[in-house]
């Protein structure tokens, strides 16, 4: 009898190895890992939302390389720890040759010495903390700006603020931490006075504490970095003890018809700094690719609210997509050196990489647009 | 000066719910010794129901309050009657497993049911807050502290005033005496359990509308619970509910005054300092030898 059931198991077992790379043959996988459930959730599920309309897309136009592609997604679940092992299984489990991740900055650094580890390339759509692209990880192709160039971007306009002496209140993380670094550099750099830098962890919920400090410090302006749930968070207890700054918000993850419905009236007023502007897609770089996404999205009945963060899921596979097709393979080697050539019309703008980090192991970087909107009367007007 | 006054008045508000969380928890781990890791869970439960009724069903918003509450305690009474009745006698690990099973399984049911996504929950206070002088504070949270405080003395009284909680006192001392004694036991813990998960609903229906509601709300929860509870001295309604107030106070002074990075480590360290000098917790009931 156990001699019966262990030849099962082990004719289970080759059947499985034998089906394994048929089935991989038909499809080409790309691994996806975002934070699905957890304290940024809407955030990572926008996200992934976009890029299922990119693998549609795709797929409707015959695929890649003559294959279709198929997105794996697993939810990291906002947290690191758990960021790391989705990567592990996606390269060593799902044998993925390209993946796209991980939304925060904390998550993807957690992610990277996997990709140094197994040769993987990833694609980042969403972090913006200048340590990914400049500690010499070859395999980070990122699409999304870095806090100096939102930072850079955002001095260009910093006169029609009027700001006299700026605070910041930040999520405790690589992303929150590095943004207030590269803003209040700008400021200064502007002559522009900077008063208290308070943190939160990303889970608190409870911001009182930082508040009457902000309130104390006498500034007008409140730089904020979060993800849109505890943007929200913020925006109600600042109202709730008068604190009186100009709010603006960075990192583009405010989404801000969100706000507005979960925060209503303490929403007003504030601005956001966002990579794609979705009330005005005709004032995009490529209008005519702006229009097909927020028309897509909006024939799906998503959440409108999405938008400002599902474009970055449509750019990023967009722009694996033609990696693996400019490779001519789906070979992990082969799409890291051709995503260096890639041209691709974003919902943001072009998307192409420059290099940046310590030379011979460069991490490539795109040069993304930033947007400025304003909500008002609970509408979101630009500026 | 305004700034300190501020900082005292969110402590205090904070604490009401803290102390309202830990009292529900010194009901179940301190007085029935379980070892209740779905505290957190009935909490996120209140949240969501009250999400439930006062978002889609438009129920009223005080009714949906009382209404979650009622919930809660009967969710908690299931608990008990179909899990931890059976481990009657049983070891506290067995114990200890079946609940964190029951914690990981709860929270992924609200995973499925209501997804990973923040909800928001209206409630019918004005928007603009209270201001005195210089400090201000929401309607809302006065609500919440004021209901948060009734409950607190409600289940204190309970406990020392009432026949239940004469029996629930008796029962967890000397099971088998109070047993002879005429106490019927079963349904004390069934009692006792459900006031516990009523008051952890309580707590998540009362915040959720100044919060957002989401799975994973009830981890940090359950712990300043565990931390409250340790910190006041198991068992000890009173202690629980200064406990609360002591986190709260800690929390907002030390985020305030120190480093706001690490507000949620000064409480913890305040623990560790307190339990070095008085390791039964501040307000330890006296364990009877013998």
């Amino acid at each position: 009898m156990a001699f019966t059931l262990k030849s099962y198991a082990l004719a289970a077992l080759a059947l499985v190895a034998v089906s394994w790379p048929a089935q991989a043959q038909d499809t080409i996988n790309i691994g996806v890992s975002e934070p699905l459930t957890g304290a940024v959730a809407a955030s990572g599920n926008y996200v992934v939302q976009g890029a299922k309309i990119a693998e549609d897309e795709i797929n409707a136009a015959g695929g890649v390389l003559g294959k279709k592609i198929k997105l794996i997604i697993e939810d990291n679940k906002s947290n690191p720890k758990e960021a790391v092992a989705t990567a592990e299984k996606l390269i060593v489990g799902d044998k993925v040759p390209v993946m796209m991740g991980a939304w925060s900055s904390t998550y993807t650094l957690a992610v990277m010495p996997k990709l140094m580890e197994y040769g993987v390339p990833m694609v980042v759509e969403t972090s913006s903390s200048g340590k990914i692209t400049t500690s010499g990880n070859p395999w980070i192709f990122r699409i999304s700006p870095t806090s100096e160039m939102e930072a850079k971007s955002f001095g260009t306009k910093v006169g029609q603020f009027g700001i006299k002496k700026a605070d910041f209140l930040v999520v405790n993380n690589d992303w929150g931490r590095g943004a207030a670094k590269e803003f209040a550099k700008m400021l200064k750099g502007k002559g522009i006075e900077v008063g208290v830098i308070e943190t939160m962890d990303a889970k608190a919920t409870d911001l009182s504490a930082q508040l009457a400090k902000v309130k104390a410090s006498g500034g007008d302006t409140l730089f904020i970095t979060s993800g849109v749930e505890q943007i929200t968070l913020v925006l109600k207890q600042a109202k709730e003890q008068q604190v009186k700054h100009k709010v603006i918000t960075t990192g583009g993850s405010s989404s801000p018809n969100q706000l507005i419905s979960q925060a209503g009236a303490a929403a007003n007023g504030s601005n956001h700094l966002l990579f794609f502007a979705p009330w005005f897609p005709e004032t995009a770089p490529n209008p005519e690719v702006a229009k097909k996404f927020v028309a897509e999205w909006k024939k799906r009945d998503l959440n409108f609210a999405g938008l400002t963060e599902g474009f970055r899921g449509y750019d990023g596979i967009k722009t694996i997509v033609a990696g693996i097709k400019a490779a001519g393979k789906a070979d992990p080697k082969a799409i890291q050196k051709a995503l260096w050539g890639v041209k691709v019309k974003g919902v943001n703008g072009n998307i192409a990489f420059i290099k940046q980090g310590p030379a011979g192991k460069e991490s490539a970087q795109n040069v993304p647009n930033v947007y400025i909107v304003t909500i008002k009367d609970g509408k979101v007007s630009k500026l | 000066m305004d700034q300190l006054l501020q900082h005292i008045l969110n402590a205090l508000i904070l604490g009401g719910t803290y102390a309202l969380l830990g009292i529900g928890l010194t009901l179940i781990f301190g007085i029935m010794r379980v070892v209740n890791f779905t505290h957190g869970e009935l909490y996120t439960f209140g949240a969501y129901m009250m999400f439930m009724f006062v978002m889609p069903l438009q129920t009223n918003f005080f009714l949906a309050l009382i209404l979650a509450v009622v919930l809660g305690m009967a969710l908690g009474a299931i608990i008990e009657v179909v899990l931890l009745k059976p481990l009657r006698g049983a070891d506290i690990d067995t114990t200890m497993l079946i609940m964190i099973g029951a914690w990981i399984a709860m929270q992924n049911m609200e995973q499925f049911v209501w997804s990973g996504i923040a909800k928001s929950i209206d409630n019918p206070f004005p928007v603009e807050p209270l201001v005195i002088g210089a400090i201000s504070v929401s309607w809302i949270r006065i609500f919440v502290f004021v209901v948060a405080c009734a409950l607190i003395v409600g289940t204190s009284a309970l406990i020392r005033w009432t026949k239940l909680g004469k029996a629930m006192r008796a029962t967890f001392q000397d099971t088998e005496t109070a047993a002879l004694m005429g106490i019927r036991i079963n349904s004390v813990y069934i009692a006792t359990f459900a006031i516990g998960s009523g008051l952890a609903a309580a707590a998540g229906a009362l915040l959720g509308p100044i919060f957002v509601v989401y799975p994973t709300m009830g981890d940090l929860a359950a712990l300043k619970s565990f931390a409250i509870v340790i910190l006041g001295g198991l068992g000890s309604v009173g202690g629980a509910a200064i406990g609360g107030f002591i986190l709260a106070m800690m929390e907002e002074l030390g985020a305030g005054y120190i480093s706001s990075g690490y507000r949620d480590a000064m409480g913890f360290l305040l623990i560790i300092v307190i339990l070095l000098f008085r390791p039964t917790g501040l307000f330890a009931q006296k364990e009877r030898i013998g």
